[in-house]
């Protein structure tokens, strides 16, 4: 009880390397220093322009002309930019449409997938295979633009959001991962819940999603990354401006550079740069994804290749 | 719950047998009237079990038919004089179209602008390859050489986040660092040189592409790779150590012949690809440097289907581009196993 456990002594602090085993030989500084550079610029090549948009989309107009444009070096922040596009308008309302879309698609996706990946995980099941073929077979071909774009028509779904949300619903490659992950549970602790009388929804909610929280954190991840960054469906199916997600916006604001609707008084009256209104329409873009993947990031192996092709 | 009492497979089987306490179905479920001849379960016995698991995989299943299967049949508009105008209701236009037989296939290998696509798809696919490929690779032995779990973890969130940007966001980037206003132009012309314009440069348009590919999706291309050496065994770099590789050496016995599996089925599904090449991206893009450098098959199907309403033209070259596909994943896949390979199915 009172034996207090040193830690060893080598352990090494975050910042040190850990010991390099016996055998290696001790790394050149030419070597260290060519990886400690070619790591530096390859995470710069990300960084830097994301510290741009970021940097511009938070100055003011006078630091925007004194730079001559983009910003790098910061000089005073001022978040008028996007006080002016949350404060209704055109920005505003898409940014609700694509937030509720990624929602709402988000948990549709996963209650279907996840369904179908259980539905699919129990080895010796009936159809299963044929079931599992049918699946397969679509990462081989594509129906083609056109056919879907009629079909869609034809079921009536366009100007609704349900063309946003229902022909991507199902992507079968994630349906994969969560039934390779789901069939590594062990067959012992699905069969004892079985013969205490639990049903298959019932084992499904309160056995295995519990033990598959990882590749579920990476499989919704996906799907709501797909969500919030679709914007072909709704340039094909939606007529109507007003009904356009964020990322449709974007195209507008920043590839056409057209002045956002219900707005111009701040940059009219000289305060806001339209330059910081591009760039902050595209930290809103990113803002969402840049903070919440790090956080799945430890699961994304687990994810990716938890036997996605696995028999 | 009669139908879950009886085993599906051996181990739930063994399971049954050790408690004998479970109680029975008097349904005759587990009976011996419910076993086939053969010894096997009946198909009505299996149903009955099954069934809930069976309803679990409706939804997905009914929905991939939907969009999946179902618009094949549509492709049927190919062979016909496509009229959008007769009714909303596409089945009810198809079934009024007349057929033309091969006529729009006809029409699209005589159409330049269809073979100027196909050039312009199979550039970009070859300048992938070369310039793209090799990147995660490097990228992730240079990840698997950094020793510090904390800075690798770092750089890997870094270098992963671009992936999961859209592709609207990305070109955004690029425009506001290369486009006629961008960071690059500024730059030029406070230093007394003419600004340049890379977006809508239709000769640099391909090596654009590839870049826009390599910044967005070069860090997320390492995972699969960063797994494959993770598994290889450090004993192989200490025996090769022992008998006096260097550095390099092992590099090149031990950790390279480990990538290659992974190689080798990444390079046969691109293969299998080839003829998708970043539809959102190019689209996004192509009224920027116009259709002579800008269209590709999937921007061809496009502008003739959507935007020209000439529907039985696109669908065809659209079914040209989805033969030919499926003809190459096929290809590839035997390539693979020819090669020892796995590929993307089991032979």
């Amino acid at each position: 009880m009172t034996a207090v456990i040193d830690k060893p002594v080598s352990e090494p602090r975050w910042w040190q390397a850990p010991p390099r085993p016996s055998w290696e030989e001790k790394p050149s500084k030419a070597g260290l220093t060519g990886k400690g550079l070619a790591l530096t610029l390859a995470c710069l090549g990300v960084l830097f322009p994301l510290w741009i948009v970021l940097v511009t989309s938070l100055s003011s107009r006078k630091t925007i002309d004194e730079a001559g444009g983009l910003v790098m070096v910061p000089n005073g922040i001022t978040f008028i930019a996007y006080k002016e596009l949350l404060s209704g308008g055109q920005v505003t309302r898409a940014t609700i449409i694509s937030l509720l879309v990624t929602l709402i698609g988000t948990l549709f996706s996963m209650a279907v997938s996840v369904m179908c990946a259980y539905g699919l995980s129990r080895s010796g099941s009936l159809g299963h295979r044929w079931i599992l073929m049918t699946l397969l077979a679509t990462m081989f071909f594509s129906a083609g633009l056109i056919p879907t774009y009629l079909l869609v028509q034809t079921l009536g779904l366009t100007d609704s959001y349900l063309a946003l949300i229902l022909p991507s619903a199902v992507s079968v490659f994630n349906i994969l991962v969560l039934r390779g992950f789901f069939m590594g549970i062990s067959q012992e602790l699905v069969d004892s819940a079985r013969i205490d009388g639990a049903g298959d929804f019932r084992i499904l909610w309160q056995i295995v999603m519990p033990l598959s929280r990882a590749v579920i954190a990476v499989i919704t991840l996906f799907y709501a990354v797909g969500y919030w960054s679709a914007w072909f469906n709704a340039s094909l199916y939606l007529n109507d401006q007003d009904m356009m997600p964020l990322q449709n916006v974007m195209i507008q604001l920043v590839q056409k550079q057209e002045a956002p609707v219900g707005l111009g008084q701040a940059i009219k009256t000289g305060e806001l740069s339209g330059l910081a209104v591009q760039m902050a329409v595209m930290v809103m873009a990113l803002l969402p994804v840049a903070v919440l993947s790090p956080f799945v990031q430890k699961h994304f192996k687990k994810g990716m290749l938890t036997g996605a092709v696995k028999g | 719950m009669s139908h879950s009492t009886v085993p599906r497979s051996s181990a739930e089987a063994k399971t049954k047998t050790q408690r004998e306490e479970t109680p029975v179905a008097s349904d005759g479920a587990t009976g011996p009237a419910g076993k086939h001849p053969s010894g096997k379960l009946s198909l009505k016995v299996r149903f009955r079990r099954d069934r809930l698991l069976l309803v679990m995989t409706l939804p997905a299943v009914l929905l991939i038919l939907l969009f999946n299967y179902l618009p094949i049949l549509g492709n049927v508009v190919a062979f016909q004089e496509y009229d959008p105008y007769i009714s909303d209701n596409g089945i009810v236009s198809i079934l009024n179209s007349p057929f033309v037989g091969l006529e729009n296939f006809q029409r699209i290998f005589e159409d330049s602008a269809f073979w100027n696509a196909v050039e312009n798809t199979l550039v970009l696919f070859f300048l992938q390859i070369v310039l793209f490929f090799p990147i995660p690779i490097l990228l992730a032995l240079l990840i698997n050489s950094v020793v510090r779990p904390r800075v690798r973890a770092v750089a890997q969130a870094v270098l992963y986040l671009p992936h999961f940007f859209s592709w609207v966001l990305v070109i955004a980037v690029f425009q506001q660092l290369f486009g006629g206003a961008g960071l690059l132009s500024q730059l030029l012309r406070e230093n007394g040189y003419d600004g340049l314009n890379i977006m809508t440069n239709p000769d640099t348009f391909p090596l654009l592409i590839t870049a826009q590919s390599v910044w967005k999706d070069a860090g997320w291309g390492i995972i699969v790779f960063l797994a494959a050496l993770a598994s290889v065994s450090p004993d192989l770099y200490e025996a090769a150590a022992m008998d006096g590789a260097s550095r390099w050496r092992r590099m090149w016995h031990v950790t390279l012949p480990a990538l290659r599996p992974v190689i080798a089925l990444l390079l046969v599904l691109r293969v299998g690809d080839a003829l998708t090449v970043g539809f959102e991206q190019i689209l996004l893009q192509r009224d920027a440097v116009g259709p002579g450098a800008g269209e590709v098959l999937d921007t061809f199907v496009w502008w003739n289907g959507v935007r020209n309403q000439d529907f039985s033209y696109a669908a065809a070259a659209g079914l040209i581009k989805g033969v030919v596909s499926l003809g190459l994943v096929l290809v590839a896949n035997k390539v693979a196993h020819l090669m020892g390979e796995q590929g993307v199915y089991k032979k």
